[in-house]
Parts: C-alpha cells; sequence; structure tokens
C-alpha cells in the first residue's frame, strides 16, 4: 500500500476545536462521550414523564394531568428510555470501550459511526414535537398496537419516522460494531479472549441487525394501514391486528436482550476486579450468551398469552420461555461463584453490579412466574408485569450503566470520581428503587390494571409508598450527575490501572486518561 | 490478520454525516406533512432528498478518492466488505417481515375468519367464504382479480435472472483486466434491470385500470403491492448503484483485484435477484 496513506490519515494530532469538533468528529470517544451525554439528558427527559406518571397515581382520583397526557406520558416514557436513554448509554459505553478492549486504533466504520449518533437528537427530537401538534403525543403504549395507535392525531407520521429514524441509527451503530469486532482486533486477540463485554455486544449488535428491520416494517404497515388504504390489521379487508403483535414481539422480544446482554458483559468486567479474581466460566458465560441470544427468538408470544392463540401455541411459548432462566442462571451463579472467597472491596462500581445481580435475579423469577401461560392469565397488564420489567430495566439495565460509569470514569476523565457521594448515590437509589417498584408487584397481583390514570381505592396505600419512592429515586440520580460533573472538572488523579485488581487492555496498556487516538500500534496480546 | 506498517485509514472530521441526519430528517418531515395533508409536504420531501443526494454524491465521493489515491489497505478492504454484508443482511429482515405478513395471513388469519379452529367468526363474519386472495368480508375497495404469474411476472423473472448472468461475466472480464467488456455487460445488466421496472410499472397500471387490484384491495392487495413495491424500489436502488459502478469501471476505477465497489454491488444486486425469486413463487405463483 501507498505511503502517503499514512501522512494522510494518521496525523496524530488532538481533537479539532469549538463546537463543530463534536459536529464533525469521527472519534470512537467523542462518539462515546455524544451518546453517554445524550443518554443521560433523555434519561432525564424519561425520568421527568415517569414522575409525572407517579404523581397521577400518588392518590385515586384524576388530579395533575388529564387521562389522554397521562396515556401519553407511560408511552413517552417507555419510548424515550428504551430507544433514547439506555441503548444509546449501551452504544455509547461500546464506542468508548471495544476499540480499547480489543486493541483497535478506532471503529471499523468512523464516518459511519458520526452518522449513527447524530441522527438520534433528531429522531428523538420528532418524536418529542408529536406533544405539541394537534391530537397530542402517542398515548396508545409504546407497542403502537393498531387499531388503537393509530387513532393517534397529527403526530402520527411522525412518531412512526421518528422510530425508522432511530432504528437506522440502530442499525449502523451495530454493523459497526460487529465489523469492528470482527475485523479489527490485535493480533493475537482470539475470539474467546475477548473480554466480555465485547462478547455480549457483539451477539447485542447481531441481534439488532436482525430484528431492528422487522420492527421498521411493522411500522411501516401501521403507516400504509392509516395512510395507503392497505388492510395488514384489519379483519373487514382479511388482515388481523394480532399479526401487529406477533411481528412487534418478533422484534421486540430480541430487543428486551438488546436492554440486557450489554449489562451482563459489564456486571463480568467488574464483579473478578473487585473480587480480585479472574471471572469464573469465562467460556460458559460465551455460551450462555449466545444460547439467550437464539431463545429470544422462539419466545416473542409470551408478551400475547392472553390474546387467544392456539393451546399449543401457548405451551411452546410457555417452555421455551421458562428455558431462558437456564443459561441465565448459569451467568448469576458464575459470578456469584467469581464473589466466593474473592477479597472483595466495595466500591460504587462494585455496589451497583452486587445490586444488579440481587435485584435483576428478583426480576427474573418474576418473569420465570409470567412465563407460566395460566398464571399469565391472571397477571396480564397488571402492575405486576410493571414491577417486573423495571425490575430487569432499571435496577438491572441502568444499573449496569450506572456501575460501568462509575468503573470507567477514572479510565475516561483520569480523575477519580467522588467516592462518598458515590456510595451515597447507590444507596438512596438502592432502597427508593424497592420502595418505588416493590410494592407494584402486589398492585398487580391485586387486580391493579397497568396505563390508567385512576384505579380503585383498595389500591391507594401501595400507590402511594410507590410514589414516594419514585420521587426520591428520581432526585437522588441528580447525585449521579453531580459525580460526573466532579470527575470531569478535576478531583485526585487516577492511576494507569485504576483499580487493583482491573485487568484488560485498557487498564494495562493505556493511561489515564487514554491518548486520543489509542493504539495506532497494535498492542502485544499475551 | 495483518498489522503492517500502514495502519488503519482513520479519517478526520467529516461534515457529511451530519448533512445525511439533517437530509434524511427533511425527507421524512416532509413526508409526515404529506401525510397529514399539509400542502407543503411534498416540497419540504422534494428537497429533503435533493439533499439526501447532494450528500451521498459528496459522501462516496470522498470515499472514492480516498479509495483511487490508496488510503485504504486491505483490513479497510474487509470492513467495507464485512459492512455491506451486515446490510444486506438487515434488507433480508426487513422483506421477512413483509413475507411474514403473507404467510400469517395465508396460512392463519384468513382460515380463522373462515371459521377454521375458532368460532368468533359465526357473530363477526358469518357470510364470509373467500380463501385465498381475498380482500376480506368486507369485500375492501371491491371486486379484483389477481395477477397472473405467466405473463409479465415470469418474463420478469427471466429478466432478473439473466442480469444474474451478465453481472457475472461483467466481474469475470473486471478480474480478466478486460474493460471494455466489463463496461459492455454492466451496460447489459443495467438495461435488463431498466427493462425490469418498465415491466413492472405497466403491471402496476394493468393492475390499477384493468383488475381494480390496488393497494387497498384487502390483504390480498397490501402484501402484493408492498412486497412488489419494496422489491421494485430496491431494484430501482440497484439499477442505479449499477449505472454509477459502469461509470467508475469506464473510468478505470477497479483493478483486477481491488474493486470492492464492484462486488458491494453485485452481491446487492443478487440480493434483489434472490428476493425476486421468493416473490415469484409466494406472491405470483402459490
Amino acid at each position: 500500500m501507498s505511503h502517503e496513506a499514512t501522512h494522510d490519515g494518521h496525523d496524530d494530532h488532538g481533537p479539532a476545536k469549538g463546537l463543530m469538533r463534536w459536529v464533525t468528529t469521527t472519534n470512537h470517544k467523542d462518539i462515546g462521550t455524544l451518546y453517554l451525554l445524550f443518554a443521560l439528558v433523555m434519561f432525564f427527559i424519561g425520568g421527568a414523564m415517569a414522575m409525572v406518571i407517579r404523581a397521577e397515581l400518588f392518590q385515586p382520583g384524576l388530579q395533575v394531568v388529564d387521562p389522554q397526557f397521562f396515556n401519553s406520558m407511560t408511552t413517552v416514557h417507555a419510548l424515550v428510555m428504551i430507544f433514547g436513554a439506555v441503548m444509546p448509554a449501551f452504544t455509547g459505553l461500546a464506542n468508548w470501550l471495544i476499540p480499547m478492549q480489543i486493541g483497535a486504533p478506532d471503529m471499523a466504520l468512523p464516518r459511519m459511526n458520526n452518522f449513527s449518533f447524530w441522527i438520534l437528537p433528531f429522531a428523538f427530537s420528532l418524536l418529542l414535537s408529536t406533544f405539541f401538534m394537534e391530537g397530542g403525543g402517542p398515548a396508545g403504549g409504546w407497542t403502537i398496537y393498531p387499531p388503537l395507535s393509530l387513532q393517534m392525531g397529527d403526530g402520527f407520521p411522525f412518531m412512526i419516522f421518528a422510530i425508522h429514524l432511530a432504528g437506522i441509527s440502530s442499525i449502523m451503530g451495530s454493523i459497526n460494531v460487529v465489523v469492528t469486532i470482527l475485523n479489527m482486533r490485535a493480533p493475537g486477540m482470539t475470539l474467546m479472549k475477548m473480554p466480555l463485554f465485547v462478547w455480549t455486544w457483539l451477539i447485542t449488535a447481531y441481534l439488532l441487525i436482525a430484528t431492528m428491520p422487522v420492527l421498521a416494517g411493522a411500522v411501516t404497515m401501521l403507516l400504509t394501514d392509516k395512510f395507503a388504504a392497505t388492510s395488514f390489521f384489519s379483519a373487514a379487508g382479511g388482515g388481523d391486528p394480532v399479526m401487529y403483535q406477533h411481528i412487534f414481539w418478533f422484534f421486540g422480544h430480541p430487543e428486551v436482550y438488546i436492554l440486557i446482554l450489554p449489562a451482563f458483559g459489564i456486571v463480568s468486567a467488574i464483579v473478578p476486579t473487585f473480587a480480585r479474581k479472574p471471572l469464573f466460566g469465562y467460556s460458559s458465560m460465551v455460551y450462555a450468551t449466545a444460547s439467550i441470544a437464539f431463545l429470544s427468538f422462539i419466545v416473542w408470544a409470551h408478551h400475547m398469552f392472553t390474546v387467544g392463540m392456539p393451546v399449543v401455541g401457548e405451551l411452546f411459548f410457555m417452555y421455551a420461555t421458562m428455558m431462558i432462566a437456564v443459561p441465565t442462571g448459569v451467568k448469576v451463579f458464575n459470578w456469584v461463584s467469581t464473589m466466593w472467597k474473592g477479597s472483595m472491596t466495595f466500591e460504587t462500581p462494585m455496589l451497583f453490579a452486587i445490586g444488579f445481580i440481587m435485584m435483576f435475579t428478583l426480576g427474573g423469577f418474576s418473569g420465570l412466574m409470567l412465563a407460566i401461560a395460566p398464571a399469565d392469565f391472571q397477571y396480564h397488564d397488571t402492575y405486576f408485569v410493571v414491577a417486573h420489567f423495571h425490575y430487569v430495566l432499571v435496577t438491572g439495565a441502568i444499573y449496569s450503566i450506572m456501575a460501568a460509569a462509575y468503573y470507567w470514569l477514572p479510565k475516561w476523565t483520569g480523575n477519580m470520581y467522588d467516592e462518598t457521594l458515590g456510595k451515597w448515590h447507590f444507596w438512596i437509589s438502592t432502597i427508593s428503587v424497592n420502595v418505588l417498584f416493590f410494592p407494584q408487584h402486589f398492585l398487580g397481583l391485586a387486580g391493579m390494571p397497568r396505563r390508567i390514570p385512576d384505579y380503585a381505592v383498595q389500591f391507594a396505600d401501595w400507590n402511594m409508598i410507590s410514589s414516594i419512592g419514585g420521587f426520591v429515586f428520581g432526585l437522588s440520580q441528580l447525585m449521579f450527575v453531580v459525580v460526573i460533573y466532579k470527575a470531569i472538572k478535576g478531583g485526585k488523579k487516577a492511576t494507569d490501572q485504576v483499580w487493583e485488581g482491573a485487568t484488560g487492555l485498557e487498564f494495562e496498556q493505556l493511561s489515564s486518561p487514554p491518548p486520543y487516538h489509542s493504539f495506532n500500534e497494535a498492542p502485544v496480546i499475551k | 490478520m495483518s498489522h503492517s506498517a500502514d495502519s488503519y485509514y482513520v479519517p478526520h472530521g467529516s461534515h457529511w454525516p451530519i448533512v445525511a441526519s439533517v437530509a434524511l430528517t427533511t425527507s421524512v418531515v416532509g413526508a409526515a406533512m404529506w401525510f397529514n395533508g399539509t400542502g407543503s409536504g411534498p416540497m419540504v420531501m422534494l428537497l429533503g432528498l435533493a439533499m439526501t443526494f447532494f450528500m451521498m454524491y459528496g459522501w462516496f465521493g470522498t470515499t472514492v478518492r480516498e479509495s483511487l489515491k490508496g488510503m485504504y489497505n486491505e483490513q479497510v478492504d474487509r470492513s467495507f466488505r464485512q459492512g455491506m454484508m451486515w446490510f444486506i443482511f438487515s434488507e433480508v429482515m426487513f422483506f421477512a417481515a413483509f413475507f411474514g405478513a403473507l404467510f400469517y395471513a395465508r396460512v392463519l388469519s384468513v382460515p380463522w375468519l373462515l371459521g377454521e379452529d375458532v368460532s368468533t367468526h359465526l357473530t363477526l363474519w358469518s357470510g364470509f367464504t373467500e380463501t385465498w386472495p381475498t380482500n376480506g368480508p368486507n369485500n375492501v375497495g371491491g371486486e379484483f382479480q389477481t395477477m397472473g404469474a405467466w405473463g409479465i411476472p415470469a418474463i420478469n423473472t427471466l429478466l432478473l435472472l439473466t442480469s444474474g448472468v451478465t453481472l457475472t461475466i461483467s466481474h469475470w472480464a473486471l478480474k480478466a483486466g478486460d474493460k471494455s467488456k466489463t463496461v459492455l455487460w454492466l451496460a447489459a445488466t443495467v438495461a435488463l434491470g431498466a427493462i425490469f421496472l418498465g415491466f413492472q410499472a405497466y403491471e402496476y397500471i394493468h393492475a390499477y385500470g384493468d383488475l381494480n387490484l390496488t393497494l387497498g384491495s384487502g390483504i390480498y392487495g397490501s402484501t402484493f403491492f408492498m412486497l412488489t413495491g419494496f422489491h421494485g424500489f430496491h431494484v430501482t436502488i440497484g439499477t442505479v448503484m449499477l449505472f454509477v459502478i459502469m461509470l467508475r469501471a469506464n473510468k478505470a476505477h477497479f483493478t483486477h483485484e481491488n474493486h470492492f465497489a464492484f462486488e458491494a454491488v453485485a452481491w446487492y444486486w443478487h440480493f434483489v435477484d434472490v428476493v425476486w425469486l421468493g416473490l415469484f413463487i409466494f406472491v405470483y405463483v402459490l
């Protein structure tokens, strides 16, 4: 290859100056930072919506908002948190970490990387703009089931296109991750030497590439059903509204694992560091992750047990769903075994990781309960479901993101975060999040339906307790912002290894903070 | 894995992605306004599309120039190849959603409307007796005739299959370093793609004008037009890409060992071809 390439391609300058640096950047660290900050902003926007929901549910009766607006709050809260907060946060972590962890100079397709990020602010501006249109924001639930969702006002096509744009972003981001992992590893970094965060993201990215286009197809059919006279989801024309649910959940269930697999990778990085032992059962972790991904494609209809499926279908989806508990159990036991007889310390990342293991497992158990088809007929669309998925998504996915932020923040900024404040953040969050979500199990078992602004008076006490927990949890997240701000501004300098027990290329071979371009020369892998 | 001294090319500071984001957003905002009946919608959408074409010209132009300067080593080439393969996989899954809708309607929901395994039809749609093809119990869109398989669709199948062959001959010529033969057979492929599209357009006119088969003809019309329509859209993109590749081949952009863009478009074309075979079998024949 010609040598002028090295002149053009690899001038070792630092970042460009000014605002345009962030708009035109192709650097994986810059783009990772953008993703993470975007996710943080969306986390607070979605969180504000959750506060509105809890305020309305504080007491029975209608106090704060009208029912239509309440429904749009639950709908958009979910869309924002899933597509705007958790997924971009994981993608931001992938951007920051994968090139450093596999010894690559950058992501494989840097310009496309920038494109993947910069579509997102536009997509979510479109989504949120629907609140100011005739008919208001989407209010039919985040699953946008027809025929209800088709009754939305002028905002409908904007919401659909927002989903399309976010989907394009995810697909491009995932292609970048897969190609980076498969093509950019340093010599000697074999697949089975990769850190688990890289493995879990490889599988997550595969799930995204396989399912986001299916969602795009589903919402396109919604669009043409509303505007182009098609009858995909109308029985009068020979279609079937239930068909939408099948197509949607064929995307939706893998999506659930998209939201949790990277979390498994993060916890698998943090637990060994603070137990000062290598991860127990590395290869079984890899196989378990792959099994979960495979199973995620054949369990979708457990979201629709009550829709009126043939019994054979109910049974198949019930047993397939319960099988997921096996590889997931492998993971939980591996983490516990890693900690067994470890030389443990409990810095904030470890606290969040242990919190994850405990509470994610709890959410997993309620999931197992929901998997039992005849029992699900009772729980379906109740607050039990709400409690279940908030345990796996808030104390699961989001706790892992918090853990990752605390764990790698010193590496990224070169400064240690405020440990005292971090511990306060963990404990207040953990107490309040259980006050928030645990009572929702009781509410659901007692029969309180989800997605309603008002409820029967017998549910009043637990709702009030849940709301109090919600307000405390919401406010306590401001501490997280303070921690991040302080760490970026300054503080005690972090060592290159940051944590005594930390392993991996980013801790062993790079400074804290790492140079703008890490690994221009491929590192040596032992 | 190569780790030679010429390192992986990481571009710096590109403004094309942000142009792309603005262009895409403008396009979809225009389309959404159009759907809502806002008068300026089509104009906004056209503006967005114009920006999109400008962006593609600029972005692809940049990479073409970089490629010609020899800035892409083997590893970069592999990234492009893998990226294209995964992109095509995502396209496969997009079509899978619509094929899934077709299969679901034919195998499950239409028989259910007829009362197979379920009894709700007795109260809701007791008079309904049609099997596939159908526009549903309400006869949505009025009586229609279906598109026969052995007229234009069969010809189109032959056209696309032939285009796969001509494209391969062109590829062989490129590998042998025969530029004029490469361009000639590419031109034949483009022509076959264009003829296919012409027939497809004629078929749509025939469907709307003579058969009363429209997008609004119940589930049959919905699946027929969405599947063939998205396929036709992909053929259009593929034909344009082949045309661009033909121009580039004519400018001697490709060498017998370095011609990723040619191969990427060829893969895309074969993908479109395979989707058509699925369409021909499941939409037209069966």
